[in-house]
């Protein structure tokens, strides 16, 4: 359950769109169910308080989306931040993707948001109806119904959340939180230790599955390129391939790459793939060896720090000695 | 049936300013190397994108390796730096997805070691073919 209700967020939302300090608000909008919440820009007092919500389903990450909007918007946006999005925002801002005068930022306490899939699991099919509160509850069109701890059914990206401090805003909601120490890594450490044997077995099993509808990429705050690699016809790795499966891991690696050093782990990629592949241990991975090789580096944790891929000291670790000291 | 006796495939990618002048060095030097290792020479070891890795391997290459100036000389002051980045987080990674740590390699060739060069090709060969064919990475569409 959310500390922060709604109708905070709508009469904040209504009051600065009123009084001129913003032209339009990017907010969470109620989709055809309750748990299909969709990101909105939101012109006009009517359509907030029509369908402006905020529950457990308020996932996405609105950084990305301020690159596009603060070209086209007159005034300033209101954007709602989570503080996992701050991150985000901040590392967009250090790119010089978007126009910080043109955004207004409302930090937003998060107690981790629900993952819809372990709902479906424990409720099964038919979900009519689902209500946020102490408890979830489901309803399904067989008249079941489920009430559910918003703690069993978090997003893996919540259950190992990495801070609850806002690093970036002009007002905040709420309390400040802190930085916490995850086990983030623990997922990335099991798989190292496993024999390659079995760690090919694992990724083929989940890479395989990839249908290559690119919603990682869309989604993703850190893949912000006008002209994706990925978008060229001529390239023969644009589509699904009919052949085998490693044109999925090259697609996976390159993405995971393209974002090495940038990526703020938002956990973003995972929560919208269609096949539910763990695309954040492809990141994970890289944030783990960047802070083993180059020193910890939390990307977006300051405005104008310089990503380990565009730097460099003159004693770096050689590739040749990447598995030395692993004990193998 | 006759088998045909196998070969591996070997992609090096060559900095223009060094090692691709080192392979000149050892085929004057009459130094021997294998034959199936194809050199692509590029501006800068950093021109070498992770992609141009995975497409080779994906074309049919058993082994990559990367030939760059040592740290410090590179012709355009930082590139090598850069690449070393790089191919230590893709090698990681790759690892990480099971392919073979031996089919990868980075070496830091210049002109004036032609005897290098050809040594690296030789054990990278070697290695490379103990491991046999890539199996893992190759695209049957892509096969001939």
């Amino acid at each position: 359950m959310q500390k922060i209700t709604r109708d905070i967020l709508v009469e904040k939302a209504v009051s600065l769109l009123e009084n001129g300090t913003v032209c339009c608000v990017l907010g969470w909008k109620k989709g055809e169910f309750d748990y299909d919440v969709t990101p909105a820009l939101f012109e006009s007092k009517e359509e907030i308080e029509k369908d402006f919500v905020y529950d457990d389903f308020c996932g996405a990450n609105f950084s990305k989306y301020l690159v596009k909007k603060t070209i086209k918007a007159e005034g300033k946006i209101l954007v709602f931040l989570k503080p996992c999005d701050t991150y985000s925002f901040n590392q967009l801002l250090t790119e010089h993707r978007f126009d910080r005068e043109k955004v207004y930022a409302i930090g937003i306490p998060c107690e981790g948001m629900a993952d819809i899939n372990k709902i479906r699991a424990i409720a099964g099919d038919g979900i009519s109806e689902i209500k946020c509160g102490e408890k979830i509850v489901v309803d399904t069109i067989y008249g079941d119904k489920h009430e559910i701890d918003a703690k069993d059914v978090l997003l893996e990206r919540c259950i190992n959340c990495k801070s609850k401090k806002h690093v970036n805003y002009d007002e905040l909601l709420g309390d400040e939180g802190e930085v916490i120490e995850s086990n983030r890594f623990d997922e990335v450490a099991r798989l190292e230790a496993m024999t390659p044997d079995e760690r090919f077995a694992f990724w083929q099993n989940e890479l395989s599955r990839c249908i290559r509808c690119n919603a990682c990429r869309d989604v993703c705050p850190a893949c912000t390129c006008e002209k994706c690699v990925f978008d060229n016809p001529k390239s023969g790795v644009e589509n699904k391939a009919p052949a085998n499966e490693f044109e999925e891991k090259m697609f996976h690696i390159i993405r995971a790459f393209h974002v090495a050093g940038r990526c703020t782990d938002c956990g973003e990629c995972s929560r919208v793939c269609p096949q539910h592949i763990p695309l954040h241990l492809l990141n994970r991975k890289f944030i783990k060896d960047i802070d083993s090789f180059y020193g910890e580096y939390q990307a977006g944790a300051e405005v104008g720090s310089r990503a380990p891929l565009v730097n460099y000291t003159t004693n770096d670790l050689e590739p040749s000695e990447v598995f030395e000291g692993r004990g193998e | 049936m006759q088998v045909k006796e196998y070969k591996p495939l070997i992609v090096a990618f060559c900095c223009n300013w060094c090692s691709y002048a080192g392979a000149d060095l050892a085929g004057n030097n009459r130094l021997n190397y294998p034959a199936d290792v194809k050199i692509i020479r590029v501006p800068c070891s950093c021109r070498v994108n992770p992609m141009f890795v995975l497409r080779a391997f994906q074309r049919g290459a058993d082994g990559v390796i990367l030939c760059g100036c040592h740290p410090g000389d590179c012709h355009y002051t930082s590139g090598n730096y850069y690449t070393r980045r790089r191919m230590a987080l893709l090698f990681s990674m790759l690892d990480y997805l099971c392919i073979e740590r031996e089919r990868t390699r980075v070496e830091w060739v210049s002109a004036a070691e032609g005897a290098k060069f050809a040594a690296t090709m030789n054990d990278f060969a070697e290695k490379v073919a103990a491991l046999g064919e890539n199996k893992r990475l190759e695209d049957l569409r892509c096969k001939k």
